[in-house]
């Protein structure tokens, strides 16, 4: 039970960081530590203590085993998660260029 | 039916070609794109014929049996949002043909536009709900791309806080995933409707309501959420604005709302109410930061907001007459906003600017725009016998049916608002003198007429749907929401 409470300070770190964080860097971390800690969670729900891997092989009993859908399923998450980092931080790159900051109460030319 | 997979094969296969030789071959990527959005359109229309006749198309893929493996699910809502999404996907694609010559690299932009219908149609078509997440985030990804394809520092800050808004939309998704799938140990949405009908309904489900709303309703820009859409869908080039507006918040969010909760979760009343608020709220709420812009893609990005709120409202009534309408409204809406968007598209193109205070008399120039646009405003303003009319009487009258005056009442006042704001559109661009700055000013090319032309075609035909002959588009998709568990077992009987 601790490990899921831990998984959601992880959770609640992240949220703060994205929407206290002024610097743009910082809110991509904040998201990056959001995902983390919902794959781990996702992770979690799979897991069983003193599971082994779901490998089927012969002459073998498996008793207690360890949910392999999640983990499949993060992997796709984590990979997805790789490809909006990409993109965030080379969008943040591409402002500093032209705002010359990454404070975001100077990125504001967009308004109304 | 494994021809379910051409929806998201071709796109993927064609963006992935596009990026290989878009840069070396000329002219490559625009026949490419338009090929694939024509041929998906004729493809989803002929799906219409044959969904009417099977009820339900079920593709599973590789052969394998839910829950093991993936199934696509084609129902009769399915079939409804896939004609919307290509039709004005093939009409954005055409008009980007002439428009996009603005920008250079225009292949990155089709490879991007591909992936994006991809992810749209592969979240219409999934029967299984993390399947739906990875083509959501597919789509979304994409449309990140395209909201800063210009990589002017306005269009990147949008596209900024558009990344970070609807990633953290996702990541709600994500968790309300994972906690169904604790719950459930499954994740085939009708699957996962017949594991919760067996069992109360505890806080779980509650709780991944509300993750499922706010993720959802993140995409769809209803009103605590929206403050990210008037930036995105203002800095994107015009089919970009088009496209997103029109059809991509109605796929992530509305589609894939009502999807999650009339099918799989199970609607109760606190639901049903919670919709009802948040889409007055965004009617309201849209229409008067609209009527404030000069900016007209603004303007209309607001509009955008406003109008989400007549279709959440619809869905929130919850009766099948209030179906129809929002449905309705959702077509409706998909043509008539993509066409705004065109159109603004087109000023630009002319006049270099969107800004009304420096625009004015632009119709005597611009006939077709002038006039498509004309047809387009009225008809999102609800004139009759325009299409934009029918759609919101039904959902008045559904909801003075059901006993919601006073929100039926703020709809009527709302379109009153929504005509205000449209009126002055109409007179600051295209009407009143023409100012000498734009003496010289040609009209659009051919293409982006055509487009215009077609779109506004339908803007004027969209009553016809109601008459019987089209019962079968239209129809079936109402069915659909308003059996709610009957997907289920629809589902389960064609898999048998």
């Amino acid at each position: 039970m601790s490990v899921y409470f831990l998984c959601f300070i992880l959770f609640c770190v992240g949220l703060y960081c994205i929407l206290r964080k002024r610097n743009i860097i910082k809110i991509i971390i904040g998201l990056a530590i959001i995902e983390y800690a919902v794959s781990l969670f996702f992770i979690l729900t799979g897991y069983r203590l003193h599971g082994r891997a779901p490998i089927f092989a012969r002459d073998q009993e498996i008793l207690n085993m360890v949910d392999p859908l999640p983990q499949a399923l993060v992997l796709t998450t984590i990979v997805i998660s790789l490809v909006v980092m990409v993109i965030v931080v080379s969008l943040a790159l591409r402002i500093y260029e032209k705002y010359g900051t990454f404070d975001i109460t100077k990125i504001r030319r967009l308004k109304g | 039916m494994k021809m379910l997979l051409c929806f998201t094969i071709i796109p993927l296969a064609a963006s992935f070609l596009i990026a290989l030789l878009g840069k070396k071959i000329k002219n490559f990527s625009g026949v490419v794109v338009n090929l694939v959005s024509l041929s998906l359109l004729s493809f989803s229309l002929y799906l219409v014929v044959l969904a009417s006749a099977q009820k339900l198309i079920i593709c599973k893929i590789g052969g394998w049996m839910p829950p093991l493996g993936i199934c696509l699910v084609v129902d009769g809502l399915a079939v409804f949002m896939l004609v919307t999404v290509n039709l004005v996907s093939f009409l954005v694609m055409v008009y980007a043909l002439s428009y996009m010559s603005r920008y250079t690299d225009k292949w990155k932009f089709d490879a991007l536009f591909m992936l994006m219908l991809a992810g749209m149609n592969g979240v219409i078509v999934s029967g299984d709900l993390f399947n739906l997440y990875v083509f959501l985030e597919v789509a979304s990804i994409a449309g990140y791309g395209l909201v800063a394809f210009g990589v002017e520092a306005e269009d990147l800050e949008a596209s900024f806080k558009y990344a970070i808004m609807g990633s953290l939309a996702s990541i709600f998704i994500l968790l309300g995933i994972a906690l169904l799938y604790s719950f459930t140990s499954t994740l085939n949405i009708a699957g996962i409707s017949l594991v919760l009908s067996g069992e109360p309904r505890g806080q779980l489900v509650a709780f991944v309501s509300v993750l499922f709303l706010a993720g959802f309703g993140l995409k769809a820009a209803l009103v605590p959420f929206h403050a990210w859409l008037a930036d995105a869908h203002s800095s994107a080039p015009a089919p970009i604005s088009a496209a997103l507006s029109g059809v991509f918040i109605k796929t992530l969010g509305i589609y894939a709302l009502v999807r999650v909760f009339f099918n799989m979760l199970g609607i109760t009343a606190n639901l049903l109410f919670i919709l009802i608020v948040l889409g007055v709220l965004s009617m309201v709420v849209g229409a008067f930061l609209a009527i404030a812009q000069h900016d007209i893609k603004r303007m209309f990005a607001y509009s955008s907001v406003s109008q989400i709120g007549y279709i959440v409202f619809a869905f929130g009534i919850g009766t099948p007459l209030a179906i129809l309408g929002g449905l309705l409204h959702l077509f409706n809406h998909a043509v008539f906003k993509s066409l705004l968007f065109l159109n603004a598209g087109a000023i630009e193109y002319s006049t270099g600017t969107r800004d009304l205070k420096r625009l004015g008399g632009l119709g005597r120039r611009l006939t077709v725009t002038g006039g498509t646009g004309f047809l387009g405003a009225m008809s999102i303003s609800g004139i009759p016998p325009l299409a934009g009319f029918w759609s919101k009487l039904i959902i008045i009258i559904a909801a003075v049916q059901a006993g919601y005056f006073g929100s039926a009442l703020i709809a009527v006042l709302i379109s009153i608002v929504t005509l205000a704001y449209y009126l002055k559109f109409q007179a600051t661009a295209f009407l009143g003198k023409l100012e000498r700055t734009w003496e010289g000013i040609k009209e659009v090319p051919l293409t982006m007429q055509l487009s215009m032309i077609i779109l506004a075609c339908i803007c004027v035909a969209g009553g016809l749907l109601l008459i019987p002959a089209f019962k079968p588009f239209i129809q079936d998709a109402v069915g659909v929401l308003a059996a709610g568990d009957g997907y289920r077992d629809a589902v389960f009987s064609a898999l048998k």
